[in-house]
């Protein structure tokens, strides 16, 4: 905890909490129809804990007061966030359990965004759905160590023990006399005690919590957002700053051989053209190269960009075409693959089937497209370097600079702006990396932006995948063998020689750990070489895994004349906990421990049957219309979705209702968990209906919201209504950003077949089922 | 040279006639609450108002906006208390944030021609502005409360 005088600069600090009227608040988010289900269990431990990977991410876990809190003598509470902020909330919600866990007043209370330095503040990497999951323990201890040192202050000062004293409301209460100190008051003396051993540290009761759990705190971003003040990538602007676009070599693994800038140099505003440095492929977040214009204002570089000619040299990834690469996936999963997990005899279940059913998948591959697209500005100067972007792991980002600048950690500093989306693209600092190269060469501050096109048609994208699942029905329609290929590039191209198979990491997420009660199982990945840079996307693999897999339980139960949901409570089982460890190689459980993120089929049952009644499964519907439903457990949060679909006579699908369930264990801000999940809905929505990146001789073939269309409005769902299934603080908590995204595609497909008994088995469904 | 108005003061430039107005504002005049996210007039993150009605900043050229008066996201209210950011801010719409100036823009411009518009309308008019985030319930359910009053 750190002690701010007026005197001090301290940390520039961002406009105070906005405090709106709590009616006017639960109005809207009443409105939208999501509620937390009523509490059915009472929280038991107020004390458990649970272990987590965060320890072992670079840099692990802090949660010292000096590092996140300071506190003025006006009383003014300052938190650091210290995860990047793209939309989830994270920046509202751990600086809110530090308030609440010290007894703060959220509107004396504000929140800093940390620059990246893992060293100082613990891990920063905000990816793979983590920020509540890995931190909500660490910054319940920095409140609370907070709290017992502005106690302790107070208790010195009355000259009584600690233990009569108590924090509330911003300030210290002796309970005897009364007397009380406000925390500004007592931010000195506080400021000056060393941080509290963790023995020490008591933590609140959960009853007591003022905002955790109530979903009652506006993001802090918010007037500033509305009012177009908050700070994006771009926005930053340095005195004699260049703006600079960058032409990038059309198909991976080309390079400048010659260019011609004679046109573009002849423009007003354009000021230089110059060859910016390449990396060979595989090359992590480094810079794919090509040939930079600056000009006096981003638009004139653009046009001096369109005026660029530019020779590239040949790249081998030149052969690439989706559709034959679809074929070619599709073939190679009709063949056995390397098994990464295996049950029982799943060769002897299927000779001895009484009946086998399968099905083909396939899911292309797509782009981002976070409605900010990258953007960086940097200024390399005496030795140093600083970056002002919108990356979600600052503390990579400076490691990467570090190295690309050859320059030692404490010369390099990456100010985190707002990230207008990131959905994982912004994992990937390479624009931060080109404008800290164009600062270094023009000895000039520097912001390099990329276009829409730049962004579609440059992204580390999710991975496109044929899927195959067969299963072995014995006499009694019984499902007793279930095989399932993947055969998918590997995102572990981007950092290594193409592996040419999925990695645990990958097929972890929905392929191995099915969670289904089946005797024989076998899972199998196929070879599939990479031939664009591969990354990841807001579910990851869940999103190709759940789709074959939830679609191919309807398809069963069709095949079977069972009710879906009844078939897929059937095939998840009895509840339990599924353990395939044994039986994979290397299971992956999110960078997690499994003793404490077990594969649950009791909660997963839960959120099924929980969201199947509030949707009113198998309700009568109007003529038309047709409901799906699937489940995931999906970075270690349990989720499903059941989707309403109403199919006109022309074939045009509108969605007027989708209802999602999710268990994500202990919970800090419900009201961003449901905003989470009505914006997977869309972008779920987006994936399957419209999402698809194509190739041709290595070049993609889209390059803008025209040919590469998302959700709008006017096609959005009607109305999606979210459930959170309630837990106490012995819950472990799981993942919210990513999950609901990965059942929504098979929901939505498996309504469409109850409307038009179309079965859709490849993404995206476009026009598939227009008349 | 060109002069033209933006939040009630005079701005000149001098550069190519032809740049999108979007550009001018955000590298020239300093005002980078009007976003970029398409320059196709694809995704309304650059939605500004020219002489009262909104359009997308990133397919105006300069010259036409010569003698115009422009309003962005910083000037529709001068303490950013437009009934419209009221509603935004009682919903708690946005995710990200970035696509909600442009958002705001049109809301503001709809309300204005039609005080009080059916969902139809509402669909209509703010059809042209994205959110990859996916904060359309939200959105509507807002423009619905500054049309009746927070
Ligand atoms: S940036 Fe102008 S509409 Fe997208
Ligand atoms: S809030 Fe992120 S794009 Fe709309």
């Amino acid at each position: 905890m750190t002690h701010i005088d007026k005197s001090d600069s301290g940390p520039s600090v961002q406009p105070m909490v906005e405090n709106v009227s709590r009616r006017a608040w639960l109005k809207g988010v009443v409105a939208s129809g999501s509620l937390i289900v009523a509490a059915s269990v009472l929280p038991r431990g107020a004390m458990a804990a649970w272990k987590t990977g965060a320890d072992a991410m670079p840099h692990g876990t802090v949660s010292d007061p000096h590092v996140f809190v300071a506190i003025d003598k006006d009383g003014i509470v300052t938190i650091v966030a210290h995860r990047s902020e793209m939309g989830t909330g994270s920046k509202t919600s751990l600086p809110m359990v530090v308030a609440d866990e010290m007894s703060a007043d959220w509107s004396r209370c504000r929140v800093v965004q940390a620059p990246g330095d893992e060293v100082k503040y613990g891990n920063q990497d905000t990816d793979g759905s983590r920020s509540l999951r890995h931190f909500v323990q660490p910054m319940r201890q920095c409140g609370a160590a907070a709290r017992l040192m502005l106690e302790m202050a107070a208790a010195k000062r009355l000259g009584v023990d600690v233990s009569e004293v108590e924090a509330i409301n911003h300030e210290v209460v002796h309970r005897h006399s009364g007397r009380s100190f406000g925390f500004g008051e007592l931010a000195a003396e506080a400021a000056a005690l060393p941080t509290p051993a963790p023995d020490q540290i008591r933590l609140k009761d959960p009853n007591s919590f003022r905002y955790i759990g109530t979903g009652s705190v506006p993001i802090v971003d918010l007037f500033g957002i509305t009012t177009g003040t908050a700070t994006y990538g771009a926005d930053v602007r340095l005195p004699g700053m260049k703006y600079a676009v960058i032409l990038r070599p059309p198909v991976l693994g080309s390079k400048v051989k010659s260019f011609d800038a004679s046109a573009a140099l002849k423009l007003p505003g354009v000021e230089k053209v110059m060859e910016v440095k390449g990396w060979d492929w595989p090359a992590k977040f480094q810079p794919l190269g090509g040939v930079a214009v600056i000009a006096r204002n981003t638009g004139m570089a653009i046009k001096g960009r369109d005026a660029l000619k530019v020779v590239w040299t040949e790249s081998p990834h030149a052969v690439y075409d989706s559709d034959k690469f679809r074929e070619e996936m599709l073939a190679t999963s009709r063949k056995p693959g390397k098994t990464v997990r295996n049950e029982g005899d799943i060769d002897a279940a299927m000779k001895s089937a009484a009946k086998v059913i399968s099905a083909e998948y396939y899911v292309p591959q797509f782009a981002h497209a976070p409605m900010e697209p990258p953007v960086a500005t940097a200024w390399v100067r005496d030795g140093m370097a600083e970056v002002w972007a919108p990356v979600q792991s600052p503390g990579g980002t400076h490691d990467d600079l570090c190295k690309t600048l050859g320059l030692p950690y404490d010369k390099v500093k990456v100010n985190v702006t707002l990230l207008g989306g990131a959905f994982g693209r912004k994992s990937k600092c390479d624009f931060a990396l080109e404008a800290a190269l164009l600062s270094q060469a023009l000895n000039a501050p520097v912001r390099v932006q990329w276009t829409r096109e730049d962004d579609i048609q440059h992204d580390f994208y999710h991975a496109p995948a044929v899927e195959r699942i067969e299963a072995a029905l014995d006499g009694n329609n019984k499902v007793v063998g279930w095989r399932h290929r993947n055969v998918a590039p590997s995102l572990f191209s981007t950092f290594m020689p193409d592996p040419k198979y999925q990695q645990p990491l990958e097929y972890s997420m929905g392929q191995v750990d099915l969670p289904f009660e089946i005797a024989n199982i076998r899972c199998e990945v196929g070879e599939a070489a990479a031939h664009s840079r591969i990354g990841w996307f807001r579910s990851v693999r869940n999103v190709p895994n759940t789709f074959a897999t939830q679609c191919f339980v309807a398809e069963l139960a069709h095949e079977l004349g069972r009710d879906p949901k009844e078939m897929l409570l059937e095939l998840i089982g009895a509840p339990r906990i599924v353990d395939p460890r044994k039986t994979t190689v290397d299971l992956w459980n999110y960078g997690d421990p499994f003793e404490t993120y077990p594969i649950d089929t009791g909660r997963l049952r839960g959120v099924v049957e929980l969201v199947a009644e509030k949707a009113g499964w198998g309700r009568n519907l109007p003529a038309g219309h047709g409901m799906g439903i699937a489940v995931q457990r999906c970075f270690l949060s349990y989720v499903a979705t059941v989707v309403e679909v109403a199919v006109d006579e022309k074939g045009n699908i509108s969605v007027p209702r989708v209802d999602t369930a999710i268990d994500c264990g202990f919970f800090v801000n419900p009201e961003r968990i449901v905003s989470q999940i009505e914006g997977a809905a869309i972008m779920g929505l987006t994936v399957a209906k419209h999402s698809a990146v194509t190739f041709k001789n290595g070049v993609p073939q889209q390059g803008n919201f025209n040919d590469y269309p998302v959700v709008r409005i006017d096609e959005a769902p009607r109305a999606t209504h979210v459930y959170i299934v309630p837990n106490g603080w012995d819950v472990p908590s799981a993942g919210v950003g990513e999950p609901a995204t990965a059942p929504f595609a098979p929901a939505f497909c498996n309504a469409i077949f109850a409307a038009t008994q179309k079965r859709i088995r490849s993404l995206p469904v476009g026009d598939q089922i227009s008349l | 040279m060109i002069t033209l108005s933006v939040n009630g003061q005079e701005h000149k430039y001098d550069g190519d006639p032809s740049l999108p107005l979007l550009w001018f504002l955000r590298d020239e005049a300093g005002l980078p609450g009007t976003k970029f996210g398409c320059g196709e007039a694809l995704c309304g993150a650059c939605t500004v108002h020219v002489n009262g009605e909104a359009v997308r900043s990133c397919a105006v050229q300069m010259s036409d906006a010569a003698g115009k008066s422009v309003v962005t996201i910083e000037g529709l209210d001068p303490h950013g208390n437009h009934p419209v950011q009221r509603a935004w801010r009682a919903v708690n719409v946005p995710q990200c944030g970035f696509c909600q100036a442009g958002q705001i823009m049109q809301a503001a411009a709809l309300l204005k021609q039609t005080p009080n518009p059916t969902d139809a309308q509402i669909h209509t008019a703010m059809a042209g502005n994205i959110c990859r985030c996916g904060c359309y319930q939200r959105i509507e359910a807002a423009v619905r409360i500054a049309a009746t009053g927070v």
